[in-house]
């Protein structure tokens, strides 16, 4: 079992991927997803991709619920800097480099997902070698409270997830 | 769609919603992409329409399809994962671009350069 699915995870992924678009659960299509599923694990495997290993699944549908949380939050608070652009002058946007503790490239992955999906924040850089990450923030009032904002709300918690 | 007279109103009603929504939402973005100074601002007006916007038209297509077919119909939930997962890559590349050439040519839109490493 672990000889073919070295991702199990990902090897569930890509047949559940399948499924879905085929939208059918007949043994065909139940087939296909397997060839998929071991194609794509023996195409990691020879890329040497880092496997994951998470911990502590318990917190995933706390912080999925977060993010969607701050989804909504953050396209109204764009969504009301286009559209009033008689504030423009009082704005200012700008870059913090935001230093993690975080390691596990999946949880980087995440991380940057996480920090992309909500508007007024875009991932710019990492830089491996002291582990620090540039943010640019649309709305950039103080640079130590998005420092604070990244570490406590997403960092840790994915930290926890992912090493 | 010549079936959609057949949607019942209790679904007609948040499909029309959330597709205005989600409308309104790519239409800031755009609006953004125009109006904003930077580049950098400019790079965040899009996400309005990858994140919200795509999330409340995909959610209103599924309602729909599953209604009229009676059936759940859930291949949209693909179409959100692969939003979220590619257009971090997408942005970034864009973002890294800007960034690597406002270093060169000492343009003020690029942050502070951070001093070299130290030896020791």
């Amino acid at each position: 079992m672990k000889r073919w699915f070295p991702y199990p995870l990902i090897g569930l992924g890509l047949a559940l991927l399948w499924l879905l678009l085929t939208e059918s659960v007949s043994t065909a299509a139940f087939l296909l997803a397997t060839a998929l599923a071991l194609a794509g694990c023996g195409t990691l495997l020879r890329l040497r991709f880092p496997k994951a290993r998470l911990r502590r699944l318990g917190s995933v549908p706390g912080l999925l619920r977060d993010v969607v949380v701050e989804v909504f939050r953050s396209n109204n608070a764009v969504a009301r800097i286009i559209l009033r652009p008689s504030r423009e002058d009082a704005r200012r946007s700008g870059f913090v480099r935001v230093p993690l503790d975080m390691r596990s490239p999946h949880g980087l992955a995440a991380l940057a997902c996480i920090l992309t999906a909500t508007p007024g924040t875009v991932w710019v850089d990492y830089d491996s070698t002291d582990g620090t990450m540039l943010l640019h923030v649309l709305d950039l009032i103080d640079e130590d409270a998005w420092v604070r904002i990244v570490k406590d709300r997403w960092e840790r918690r994915l930290m926890e997830i992912f090493e | 769609m010549s079936q959609a007279a057949d949607l019942p109103l209790w679904a007609a009603l948040p499909v029309a919603m959330l597709l205005v929504v989600g409308a309104g939402l790519a239409l800031a973005g755009s609006i953004g992409l125009v109006t904003l100074k930077s580049f950098y601002d400019r790079m965040h007006a899009p996400t309005l329409g990858t994140t919200l916007g795509i999330g409340s038209i995909l959610i209103a297509s599924m309602l729909y399809f599953s209604v009229l077919q009676t059936r759940f119909v859930l291949h949209e939930i693909l179409i959100g994962a692969f939003m979220v997962v590619t257009t971090p890559v997408t942005l970034m590349l864009l973002a890294r671009a800007a960034l690597y050439r406002d270093e060169r040519e000492g343009n003020p839109d690029a942050p502070p350069r951070r001093p070299p490493p130290t030896k020791d």
